[in-house]
């Protein structure tokens, strides 16, 4: 498939080709057109399964000026630029003049002639995007996998390429192992960037990427995009497929300005050294990427089909036709993990799919941020679970609420004035991220003023699902999604929608014991994926209640304050209006049932007679 | 020879097709001008002080005596017709003694010559040859004569005719208004005449998009109209340099995010934040050159940030023998400042644009970081090449110009390029928007503009009749019922008239409606709270938790670069104008809220601290939410009892509401209904239920900046009604139920309710209204659960009165008591507490008891030491 490669490995052949026919016709429109080219190239079959991916192929095994792939978050908007749309070269031996395209490149060609009048300038603006953060492991793998398996049919691109694809297999076994084994805290993927050259890790510390949370590593990039840059908001997540640029000359300029210019002249003080370096990074650390096209990544779940789901019907009426039993093999796994209390198993799959699906005002409706108190504080237990966890969600982060942490970590991206740039938080996250805070690492002590600030932002976060990003002369609220569990021993210090206590059903003499042994409980990838796959889907679901249930959800409400004024409040009907939304998905339906308001209304008396029990007892009520 | 400076062709450009090139400025590309003058090569010529920037400089004719320079060279056609030439030619030599100063602000490149149109196919511009000749400036339409002239005209006759703003205090509003400005100058001496650009489209469209379109050529142009003016009016006065006309206020006001290469070198008038500012930069304007043979010396203009050195030496021959003298060369002053989009402009989910504005000569240092400004200025783009002088004497300050069209380099030796531009602005008049905040009213509506159509469904909607209803029921729909603690919250928004009694000595009226809500937790007071905040521009949402009174006042910190005190100001001021949300206000520290009582009734708050003594305005209104003590409200005690505030404090709400669950069938069945709603229905249904949240604010915004409504007879005399009303419910009882500070609060009530009709007038109707709604939250958080009254001193003095003569009654009784106990000096404190208790029919409890005891003590009757109680007569 000659025609394949071109576009893949020399995708400015065809912007040029196109720009070139469109000079006899001015109002041609070729800028739509390329992008229209591209789009119909990757919608066919498997398309975008041939283009290499920044995420998994190392930076320095891509061909310059190829066509690549990057999934990532909008972690920053840079100013827009203006640059040489088209230019005029002139040959200094035949004084010939050439009409140039200057889209998708960096850097224009020799002997620019800057007095022409075919020059036009236009506008782009550029993104700094990360890898998502928090991505588990078992998401590379997975990537990776069928990846191999695509890239074996075809031609390998550059010679320079072969070695890596079995590389990367090799890495992302390691992963896994890793991801079994693994004791820190942050559990992130040693990803492909391990066997990336140790002096490019090496330059990279000195150079802050900006990563939303501490550990993280992977390419991040400056991608440029030249239309419709509105549409995008930050911390979107995307597939970008673009023109890599890693033109060496860009990162000779950033040298040659350190040296001299802030010297020689006094007008170029404005930026500062921190700004040119945070803005023109070296190419072969921040690779430049000229989008052609991007593709919004709804669930960032590799084992679901890119499209969506109601373009995939075959898929999707598969999938909830399995779901009631893949639900009953889910909740016996999590009960197993949650020392085995169903109760709270079941309202861990509530919270696992939950998702703000609108807002009203500024009330974020089908939030569920779950506080799991009465955690056993002894061997490392809620760090086991999180790794349990791990396996089931795309990306996830653990927070251990120590107070050092507290006092110490930066949650809330702050913008940088002298670098100008927005520094990221460990709130910085994709939607739909999953956010373990492990309250019994917080012991006594007091916190400081970037500790109370931390645990407004947690705070707001939870009620409101919004965090204030810090613009040092004011703040701006960006709204968020994130699934944000909170494990304690007691009653959580912070704000949650619902609480329940843990009840150990089992008593294993030998805790640590216990829990290994539900790690290595070998649960085959097979069944892992049908549960990633239960997850991602359930929580994409619509949902409907109808004018009977309607009525019905009523009278019942009117029912209960009938009986006990006291007893339901208007928060309490919210909390059970979500849980039967949640409860009727994990189930696979779209439209609440009677059967299902009855369950969610008794699972939620039976979470709150549990929870009266305790009352009295931690003492850590209002 | 690299000569990239010039810009490339402009000829579309002209022809009002907006997608050319950004780099045609309206300055002719010196290339060609070159061209045209000499058709020599590119080479750039050593200018003696070119006769080009004379007459490009905004005052042309400078004074010889000052500057040794030849005079112009000999007119070629093209010198012909020249501002320079022209003002020579006229008789009036005073303005010639006063030397012009350059404006770096309109870029240093326009050496702009004149083209004649018949010659110069080029110049091809849409206006009709004359029958003469006909000189525009190369590649615009402006011919400088008339342009000139229809300024002029416009100075001298211009009267605006809706000049009512302050702005323009002490002026007579029927003779031409700049004509009066220009006197001011003459008096005054600083020769900046700002010119509202709105005020010349009113009178010319023509020369308004004539100076928007080439800024760099018009504003010249003024400048040398207003100077011709001047010194014929006034031929005596003595001004620094010549008078230099600042345009601002250019319709096409435009937010960052909407810069776009269309608007390269055109008058634009941004809004933004100023985030940073840099230090002062020396620009050379002037180089001077010695000869280092014969001490001939002479003087090279920057041309295009470049100084081109004499090589050879005029005088004695030699050549490279001329060096820089730099302590004789002119410099003017030149900052760089960052300024960062304004948060209400932006849209949702992104990140601020930033932009790079200079400020020259006199507006550099104008503005501090934090300042929120609107700039009138050119947006151009500059090269990131440095022109420097190839001298060897030549120190670390290099003249930098400014440069269009010369994208990155990325090195010197390599000759492909970084096909990126630079952008920055030249500001020529910085307006701060928040400038007027500290004294006197600011006019939100000039930053609030609305369109025809906006003001034409804002009118609409306010004819409605039930345009109060809708309105409040509009507010925080996701919040259900709670009809009059929305309708309280909506005439806050909408606030009173603002009176000023300064003259009598009582200084400023509190227009700002207070309120405050308590009730159970979990009653939405927070996302009410939450609500309000997003709605209005200027809002402020702490938590009395996490505030102290530092936060909400100002505090003084050493700013770590200049070292000097700043001011910070905390939440109250900076929602001044605004409304300050305090949520858990029940959690807040007593040294916190005592700050509020001065804000709270006289708008302002009082700063003593490191050497700073000021009084800084905070006209904001206080929404305050807090949570009864016990947790949940105890309807047996009183509202003071429940929430355990300071009655001082308490009596400056105008309303206070109580959320409470009101149990009862029908209420949660609506309620229910509400709920299920909200989670199922689409988003486009809810669009339709209600208002969007944007018009209501712009209405608001509408109201508060149009509408004044002042009270008329008979709404004064049912306040007066009112008022008497609600003395006379008390007397009955020998209370007393209301005080001149409820008055007050009705009349805010009954002008924001007025505001809400978009009446002019406060009515009958307002004032019924505002008593209706004053007395529903009187009922719920005055009664006294004892009687079932509405007792205003609950409020006012923090007990009710029948608490009040309970306590006295115990206290008669106690000092019984111990009379007929007799002549025993000292008592236990407990045994006297349980005789006490045996004797009253009543249930005395601890407390009660210990107040009767401070009344006696009081009276000096007796003492409490400890637990023994002495009597001390």
């Amino acid at each position: 498939m000659p025609s394949t490669h071109d576009w893949i490995n020399n995708p400015l052949d065809v912007v040029e080709g196109m720009f070139a026919a469109s000079q006899s016709n001015p109002k041609s429109g070729w800028e739509a057109k390329v992008v229209e080219f591209f789009k119909d190239r990757l919608k066919e079959k498997d398309a975008h399964t041939w283009v290499p991916s920044l995420n998994d192929v190392p930076l320095h095994y891509l061909k310059p000026n190829s066509l690549v792939k990057f999934r990532c978050l909008i972690q920053d908007m840079f100013d827009p630029e203006f640059f040489m749309g088209a230019y005029e070269t002139v040959d200094p031996s035949t004084n010939a003049k050439v009409l140039r395209c200057g889209r998708y490149k960096d850097v224009t060609e020799c002997g620019v002639d800057f007095n022409s009048r075919n020059t036009v300038t236009a506008e782009r603006q550029t993104f700094y995007c990360v890898p998502i953060p928090g991505e588990n492991p078992w998401f590379s793998l997975i990537l990776s996998h069928s990846y191999a398996c695509s890239s074996q049919a075809r031609v390998v691109p550059s010679t320079s390429y072969a070695p890596t694809r079995q590389k990367r297999t090799e890495d992302g076994q390691m992963c896994a192992s890793q991801g079994h084994t693994e004791q820190h805290g942050n559990g992130d993927c040693k990803r492909q960037e391990t066997e990336a050259p140790s002096s490019q890790t090496a330059s990279a510390s000195h150079l802050d990427l900006n990563f939303p949370l501490p550990g993280e590593k992977g390419p991040s990039c400056l991608v440029k995009v030249y239309e419709d840059w509105d549409s995008f908001k930050l911390n979107d997540t995307l597939e970008v497929f673009g023109i890599l640029s890693v033109s060496p000359a860009l990162s000779a300029l950033a040298d040659e300005k350190d040296a001299s210019s802030s010297i020689l002249d006094p007008t170029e003080s404005m930026e500062t050294a921190e700004e040119q370096r945070v803005h023109s990074p070296p190419a072969s650390l921040v690779p430049r990427l000229h989008m052609l096209y991007a593709r919004p990544l709804p669930h960032n779940n590799p084992l679901l089909p890119s499209a969506t789901l109601e373009d995939n019907s075959a898929f999707l009426s598969s999938t909830l036709s399995e779901m009631a039993s893949v639900r009953a093999e889910l909740l016996t796994y999590l009960t197993h993990v949650l020392l085995g209390d169903a109760l709270a198993a079941e309202y861990l799959i509530l919270h696992l799919i939950s998702n703000v699906y609108a807002r009203r005002d500024v009330l974020p409706l089908g939030k569920f941020a779950m506080n799991l108190s009465g955690c056993p504080a002894a061997a490392l237990y809620t760090q086991r679970f999180y790794q349990i966890i791990q396996q089931l969600v795309p990306s996830s982060f653990y927070l251990g609420m120590s107070l050092q942490n507290m006092n110490q970590m930066r949650l809330v991206p702050k913008k940088d004035y002298v670098a100008n740039r927005l520094v990221s938080g460990a709130l910085q996250l994709a939607r739909n991220t999953f956010l373990f805070l492990d309250e019994t690492h917080l012991e006594q002590g007091q916190l400081d003023t970037t500790g109370v600030r931390n645990v407004t932002a947690l705070g707001n976060l939870i009620s409101w699902q919004k965090v204030d990003y810090d613009f040092n002369y004011h703040q701006m609220e960006f709204p968020c999604n994130i699934n944000v569990l909170i494990a304690s021993e007691g009653r959580s210090l912070l704000p949650s929608d619902c609480q329940i206590h843990l009840q150990s059903q089992v008593s294993p003499p030998n805790m640590e014991e216990y829990l290994s042994n539900i790690q290595l409980h070998p649960q085959t990838s097979s069944q892992l994926n049908k549960f990633r796959i239960y997850l991602s889907v359930a929580r994409q679901l619509d949902y409907s209640i109808s004018d009977e249930m309607t009525k019905s959800v009523e009278d019942d409400f009117v029912d209960m304050r009938k009986d006990d004024p006291q007893s339901v409040s208007a928060e309490d009907l919210h909390r059970m209006l979500v849980v039967a939304r949640l409860l009727s998905l994990s189930l696979g339906q779209t439209s609440l049932t009677r059967d299902s308001w009855l369950r969610a209304k008794h699972i939620d008396m039976l979470r709150r007679s549990r929870m009266e029990q305790h009352q009295c007892v931690n003492g850590n009520e209002p | 020879m690299s000569s990239p400076t010039s810009t490339p062709g402009r000829k579309r450009g002209r022809d009002g097709n907006p997608a050319t090139p950004s780099s045609e400025g309206p300055t002719s590309p010196p290339s060609q001008r070159r061209r045209g003058q000499d058709s020599s090569n590119g080479d750039l010529m050593p200018m003696p002080t070119s006769p080009a920037t004379d007459m490009l400089s905004p005052a042309a004719p400078q004074d010889t005596s000052l500057f040794s320079s030849p005079r112009p060279h000999p007119l070629s056609p093209l010198m012909y017709g020249t501002p320079s030439s022209r003002v020579e030619g006229t008789p009036r030599s005073s303005v010639r003694g006063t030397p012009a100063r350059q404006r770096p602000d309109l870029g240093s490149v326009r050496k702009a010559p004149q083209v004649d149109l018949h010659s110069d196919a080029d110049g091809a511009v849409a206006s009709e040859p004359n029958a003469g000749q006909r000189l525009v400036i190369w590649g615009t339409d402006v011919n400088v004569g008339t342009c000139k002239e229809k300024f002029q005209r416009f100075l001298q006759r211009f009267i605006d005719p809706t000049a009512t703003e302050d702005e323009n205090a002490g002026l007579d509003l029927n003779e031409p208004l700049y004509m009066q400005k220009l006197e001011e100058i003459s008096v005054v001496g600083d020769p900046v005449l700002n010119v509202n650009c709105l005020q010349v489209q009113s009178f010319d469209a023509e020369l308004y998009r004539q100076l928007i379109c080439y800024p760099q050529e018009v504003i010249p142009t003024f400048d040398m109209a207003v100077n011709e003016l001047f010194f014929e009016r006034f031929p005596d006065s003595i001004l620094e340099y010549q008078i230099q006309v600042r345009p601002y206020n250019a319709l096409k006001t435009r937010n960052m995010r909407s810069l776009n290469p269309e608007d390269i070198d055109q008058l634009i008038t941004i809004s933004g934040m100023v985030i940073r500012t840099s230090q002062l930069i020396p620009e050379m304007q002037e180089a001077f050159f010695q000869c280092q043979v014969c001490a001939y010396s002479t003087r090279v203009e920057v041309d295009r940030g470049r100084i081109a050195e004499p090589a050879v030496c005029r005088h004695c021959n030699n050549t490279h023998s001329l060096a820089l003298v730099h302590n004789r060369s002119a410099f003017s002053d030149k900052q760089m400042i960052k300024i960062q989009e304004s948060p209400e402009d932006m849209p949702a989910g992104q990140t601020p644009h930033t932009t790079i504005v200079y400020a020259h000569n006199d507006l550099v240092d104008k503005v501090q970081p934090g300042d929120r400004i609107n700039i009138t200025e050119l947006l151009l783009i500059s090269p990131r090449l440095h022109f420097t002088v190839q001298h060897p004497n030549s120190l670390s300050h290099v003249p930098a110009g400014i440069y269009r069209a010369v994208p990155m380099r990325v090195s010197p030796i390599q000759s492909n390029v970084k096909s990126v531009y630079k952008t920055h602005i030249d500001a020529i008049h910085f307006r701060k928007t928040d400038e007027k905040r500290l004294h006197g009213l600011d006019e939100d509506a000039e930053q609030k503009l609305f369109t025809e159509d906006r003001v034409q469904t804002l009118k609409e909607l306010a004819a409605k009749p039930d345009v109060y209803e809708r309105l409040s029921s509009a507010l925080a729909p996701s919040i259900y019922e709670h009809e009059d603690i929305k309708k309280g919250i909506l005439l806050q928004l909408f606030g009173g008239t603002r009176k000023d009694f300064s003259q009598t000595g009582r200084g400023n009226f509190r227009a700002e409606v207070n309120i405050l809500l308590c009730g159970d937790p979990g009653t939405s007071k927070s996302q009410l709270l939450q609500y309000v905040f997003n709605l209005v521009p200027r809002g402020q949402y702490t938590s009395g938790k996490g505030s102290s009174a530092v936060g909400l006042t100002a505090y003084v910190m050493k700013d770590p670069e200049t070292r000097q005190l700043v001011l910070q100001t905390g939440a109250l001021v900076l929602s001044d104008n605004g409304i300050c949300c305090i949520d858990e206000f029940d959690k807040m520290s007593d040294s916190t809220r005592s700050v509020l009582h001065e804000v709270m009734e006289q708008q302002t708050l009082s700063i003593a601290k490191a050497g700073i003594i000021c009084q800084l305005n905070a006209r904001t209104a206080v929404l305050a939410a807090a949570n009864p003590v016990e947790s949940q409200w105890n309807p047996k005690k009183t509202t003071i009892e429940n929430i355990q505030l300071p009655h001082t404090l308490l009596s400056r709400f105008d309303l206070i509401f109580l959320m409470l669950d009101p149990q009862d069938e029908a209420y949660d069945r609506r309620l229910a209904h509400h709920l299920v709603s909200l989670y199922y229905q689409s988003e486009e249904q809810i669009e339709e239920e209600f208002l969007d949240m944007a018009v209501l604010r712009d209405y608001i915004a509408y109201a508060r900046t149009y509408i004044n409504p002042r009270l008329s007879e008979e709404a004064s005399q049912a306040l007066i009604e009112a008022y008497v009303d609600m003395r006379k419910i008390g007397s009955g009882r020998g209370m007393v139920s209301a005080y001149p500070r409820q008055l007050e609060s009705l009349i805010r009530l009954a002008e924001a309710h007025a505001k809400v009709r978009f009446s002019e007038k406060v009515e009958t109707i307002d004032v019924e209204e505002a008593k209706r709604l004053h007395r529903e939250a009187l009922k719920q958080s005055a009664t006294d659960p004892r009687t079932g009254f509405v007792d205003i001193s609950i409020l006012t003095t923090g007990m009710s009165a029948t608490a009040r003569k309970r306590k006295e009654e115990v206290a008669q009784a106690l000092k019984k008591l111990i009379q007929a106990k007799g002549k025993t000096p000292a008592m236990k404190y407990q045994q006297l507490l349980d005789d006490l208790r045996g004797q009253s029919e009543t249930a005395i409890t601890k407390e009660l008891f210990d107040e009767a005891l401070r009344s006696l003590a009081d009276e000096d009757y007796l003492t409490v030491t400890g637990k023994t109680v002495r009597l001390l007569a």
